[in-house]
């Protein structure tokens, strides 16, 4: 977008609305709003061009909270109403805002389509593995066994690995950060919106109500360092409480080594643009109470250029109008065979 | 020997025969050259649910019936005169179709053992040869042997000679109708552009069928069907669901919006997309999307975006987007939704028609949830339907129901298409902003029809939120208030209701403004109907026939109507759901005429019940 389209230069507050924030205090979406608003400005992208849609769930209530343009529509649809938005205005850019449940369960069969159709759209996944809008159902992200109010045996659905199936529905852009790290949600959410095409950011949200706790090993103090890893593009992967430790893959497998018994150029080195290496690091996925447990990883996975599907639209009407000239109504209208009578 | 030629008024031609033996083009070729000639004509094609049922079965069997005259022809006729049967499963599937007297054309090839059984005729019977078809006159010609016979030098093997059989048949109905063959010749030449050797053949076969008549020893009749005295002027042939997809296009053009068509593949609404998607040059957008759901909603998003916004779909279809409906109707954005109805419930009768989802069109969503509705009644109907459901849908900000069925989609006639500039303006505007400093903007704030500014992404200042959850009036902020709720459910039920100002009133077809019986129907029915009710009242029977277009709102006047006569039939492709609607907010005690066989009604049918109606 054209920066000098914006006089004068707008704040996060110019993207707070007056309607009163309903989640439950402690909620991790207030985090997360406020590093939507604070980046907002920073895209130099006008306040009127910017489309935010959510289905249905506590994160869902997003768009009433964003002074842009937005849309809360029905439960998993999000993704597919984007879809037609983008398709007509591709200039706009369009925010898709959903849950756990929203966009894996209901809304499932949407969110592959969108990935590999790759609609230039950002989707901010609020994953708190439960449903917290309806009160506390165990969700397609909560772990097997999760006791919640539907489950008070123990869930006996296996989980999805969200991000593992967006790569496999061919996501163009892949990443994962949490509400407990601002800055890093920061820096995502810009690199989302850089990237042209489906931008798929997994967030991990804590829901202090039903499922407090879900993700504290990896987002408090103390656990932490041991517990995640953050990948940047052509760096090695270390972690650890002075990044002591870190990956090697032997093969395909990767092994924890000690930082210091390896040369340098051993470990693996991230690339963001390696599709094989990037199935494999959203594969690490162990509870971290798993005997050789891997870390964790956060950051920017994958990402490929692709062609986007309203582009591809709107280059076949171009083509069909130098084809066969700009359709008149009056032609259509007669058909190919008439007769007078 | 002897060719003598009658004169006939009207004929009915039922030609069948195996899904592959190239019937519906047979007849749509027929009909063109039909319409071209002058005469009034409507056809109705009945194929097979299986896209390649078995070779010979009769699940196989694939019609194309078509009643042409030089009448006015509002139907495609209730039985036929000729019955061109390509092999013995068609000749089993159609005879009941075939009036008394009337003439079968076999092609004998298709009558041999393996078809005999594969038809289901019991051992050693043979329909052709044992008597059971005396009462009509039959004509037998081996159309397999003469089509080898006149292609032996083409060098085609048996295989693709046998494809051309189709262009026989079509030849000697041409000349047993005394029809120029010049029309088929072209399409042919145009068909096979890229392959010349077919061309030859094709036409070859074609003057051999035409030839076989001129020439052959045989006792056989021709016919002549005269120009029916229609309305002067330009026509093109149209098929329902062409026409329904050219009308929205042009609802586009004149409303100077983007079409965007989100739709999922369904029987028997798909051709609408087939039809859309070869229309880019005009900017048309097609979606298909990966569920009905999807189709919908991404319709929804495009609405929201400012296009003319288009879902396509039938009643299983519908029965999947109804959530997203209701979120349509809670936006207040517009939303055309195009229901071709066919015989139902769940996945029902795909291929067959029926009228039974009016009441999922006017009742099937959760909550006080209103939709207005259009019903086209013929092929050409289909075009100023869409058309109106689209000038609605934008004027009014709601989603509309276009009601179509499989009988008026696949069917065809002559249509007096008109001119753009003819067609009735449509008026959108988005909303600009105008707010002075500090005013804050009123999403929900409404005009005299009720209706809702339309303010797209993109328009500086005038940033707003809508969704799913009730709202506050005006502001359009989420809302829990008891006494907002009702407010907001009466007043989104005012603005359709407030429709009925903005249509045209109800205007009797045929018959007197007062009287005995009214005859009221509702989509499809209005051939059939419009026929039954001209002949009894050339024959004197105090009837008349009014059919109604809008079903929500209905035309003001449309009670002032119907109490004018005393008694009301309404004959419906159901179990009788406009007689529910019509008894509940006019207290009539309206009688039903209801079939439910996936079939059209016959003119003889309606009119046999008006004749009861008006003797006891």
């Amino acid at each position: 977008m054209e920066t000098n389209t914006i006089e004068p230069k707008l704040t996060g507050k110019d993207f707070v609305t007056d309607q009163e924030v309903r989640w439950c205090p402690g909620c991790g979406d207030y985090s997360i709003i406020k590093q939507v608003q604070t980046v907002m400005p920073e895209l130099n992208i006008p306040r009127e061009q910017i489309v935010f849609i959510s289905g249905i769930g506590c994160s869902s209530r997003f768009p009433y909270y964003m002074e842009t343009f937005g849309m809360h529509s029905i439960h998993g649809r999000a993704t597919a109403i984007a879809s037609g938005l983008k398709a007509t205005r591709p200039e706009l850019s369009v925010w898709i805002v959903t849950g756990d449940g929203d966009s894996l369960s209901i809304g499932g069969n949407h969110l592959i389509h969108l990935l590999r159709r790759n609609f230039d759209v950002n989707v901010l996944l609020f994953n708190n593995e439960i449903y917290g809008l309806t009160k506390g159902q165990y969700s397609p992200a909560s772990p097997y066994g999760s006791v919640t109010k539907s489950t008070p045996m123990g869930s006996i659905d296996f989980p999805f690995n969200p991000l593992a199936l967006c790569l496999g529905a061919n996501s163009t852009f892949v990443a994962r950060s949490m509400d407990r790290d601002p800055i890093h949600l920061r820096e995502i959410l810009k690199r989302a919106n850089g990237h042209k095409g489906t931008s798929m950011v997994e967030i991990y949200q804590n829901c202090n109500v039903f499922n407090d706790g879900a993700f504290e090993v990896f987002t408090e103090k103390g656990t932490k360092k041991i517990n995640t890893l953050m990948v940047e593009h052509g760096k090695p992967l270390v972690f650890g409480e002075k990044s002591e430790k870190g990956i090697m893959l032997d093969g395909f497998k990767p092994v924890v080594v000690n930082v210091a018994d390896v040369s340098a150029n051993d470990l693996w080195i991230h690339d963001e643009k390696d599709q094989v290496k990037a199935g494999i690091l959203v594969r690490f996925f162990n509870k971290p109470s798993d005997e050789n447990a891997l870390p964790r990883p956060f950051g920017v996975f994958y990402t490929e250029d692709r062609f986007c599907y309203e582009d591809a639209m709107s280059a076949q009407l171009v083509e069909a109008v130098s084809k066969k000239g700009k359709g008149n109504l009056d032609t259509l209208l007669k058909g190919n065979n008439t007769w007078t009578i | 020997m002897n060719k003598q030629t009658e004169i006939k008024s009207n004929v009915v031609i039922l030609f069948a025969g195996d899904s592959g033996d190239g019937i519906q083009l047979t007849g749509t070729q027929f009909s063109t050259t039909t319409a071209l000639y002058g005469n009034d004509i409507s056809t109705f094609p009945n194929f097979p649910a299986e896209i390649r049922a078995p070779q010979g079965t009769i699940a196989g069997v694939s019609g194309f019936q078509l009643h042409f005259g030089s009448q006015r022809i509002y139907t495609a006729g209730d039985a036929a005169d000729v019955l061109v049967v390509m092999n013995a499963a068609a000749l089993k599937a159609n005879l009941k179709q075939l009036k008394d007297g009337g003439i079968i054309i076999a092609n004998t090839d298709g009558f041999d053992a393996k078809n005999l059984k594969l038809a289901n005729y019991p051992e050693g019977v043979h329909p052709l040869k044992n008597g059971s078809l005396d009462k009509y006159k039959t004509v037998e010609i081996d159309v397999s042997k003469i089509t080898r016979a006149a292609l032996a030098d083409s060098g085609l093997g048996t295989k693709e000679m046998d494809r051309s059989k189709n262009m026989f048949v079509l030849g000697y109905i041409y000349w047993m109708y005394n029809r120029s063959i010049e029309n088929s010749i072209t399409f042919i030449n145009e068909q096979f552009k890229k392959r010349p050797e077919l061309i030859d053949a094709n036409i070859k076969v074609l003057k051999a069928g035409y030839n076989y008549g001129e020439t052959v020893e045989a006792p056989m009749q021709r016919f002549e069907v005269k120009p029916a005295p229609v309305e002067h002027g330009t026509y093109r042939s149209i098929m329902g669901n062409q026409a329904a997809a050219i009308g929205l296009v042009a609802a586009a053009e004149k409303a100077g919006l983007t079409l965007f068509c989100g739709t999922y593949p369904i029987t028997p609404a798909s051709d609408i997309l087939h039809e859309l998607s070869k229309h880019k040059n005009f900017g048309v957008k097609t979606f298909q999307a990966e569920d009905e759901i999807a189709a919908i909603t991404s319709t929804i998003g495009a609405s929201f975006g400012g296009a003319l916004g288009i879902t396509t779909s039938s009643g299983p279809g519908i029965a999947l987007k109804t959530e997203a409906i209701g979120l349509a109707l809670m936006l207040e954005l517009p939303l055309v939704i195009v229901n071709v109805q066919r015989g139902g419930p769940s996945t029902g009768l795909p291929t067959k028609t029926e009228q039974a989802d009016l009441m999922q069109a006017l009742y099937g969503r959760n909550g006080e949830a209103p939709v207005p509705v259009i019903a086209a009644y013929s092929p050409s109907d289909c075009f100023y339907a869409a058309y109106e459901a689209c000038r609605i849908a934008l004027e009014f900000m709601t989603p509309v129901f276009f009601l179509s069925d499989g009988y008026i989609a696949n069917g065809s006639e002559p249509w007096k298409f008109p001119a753009s500039a003819d067609l009735a303006d449509i008026n959108v505007s988005f909303a600009k902003n105008e707010l002075k400093e500090g005013e804050k903007y009123l999403p929900y704030k409404r005009n005299e029809k009720l209706s809702r500014p339309w303010a797209i992404p993109g328009t500086k200042g005038l940033e707003h939120r809508v969704g799913g959850i009730e709202k506050e009036n005006e502001t359009g902020n989420i809302s829990y208030d008891p006494e907002n709720h009702e407010f907001m459910v009466k007043i989104r039920q005012a603005k359709v209701d407030k429709i009925a100002d903005y249509i045209p009133l109800q205007t009797i077809d045929n018959g007197n403004n007062k009287g005995k019986l009214l005859v009221l129907g509702w989509g499809s029915t209005y051939g059939s109907i419009k026929t039954a009710v001209k002949e009894a009242i050339d024959e004197g029977y105090d009837v008349a026939h009014a059919h109604v277009k809008y079903l929500n709102p209905f035309p003001k006047n449309l009670g002032e109507i119907i109490g004018n006569y005393d008694k009301v039939l309404i004959p419906e492709i159901n179990n009788g759901q406009l007689i529910k609607v019509i008894r509940d907010k006019y207290f009539v005690d309206a009688k039903g005429l209801n079939k439910i066989q996936g079939l059209p009604f016959s003119a003889a049918e309606i009119k046999n019940k008006i004749i009861e109606s008006l003797t006891n």
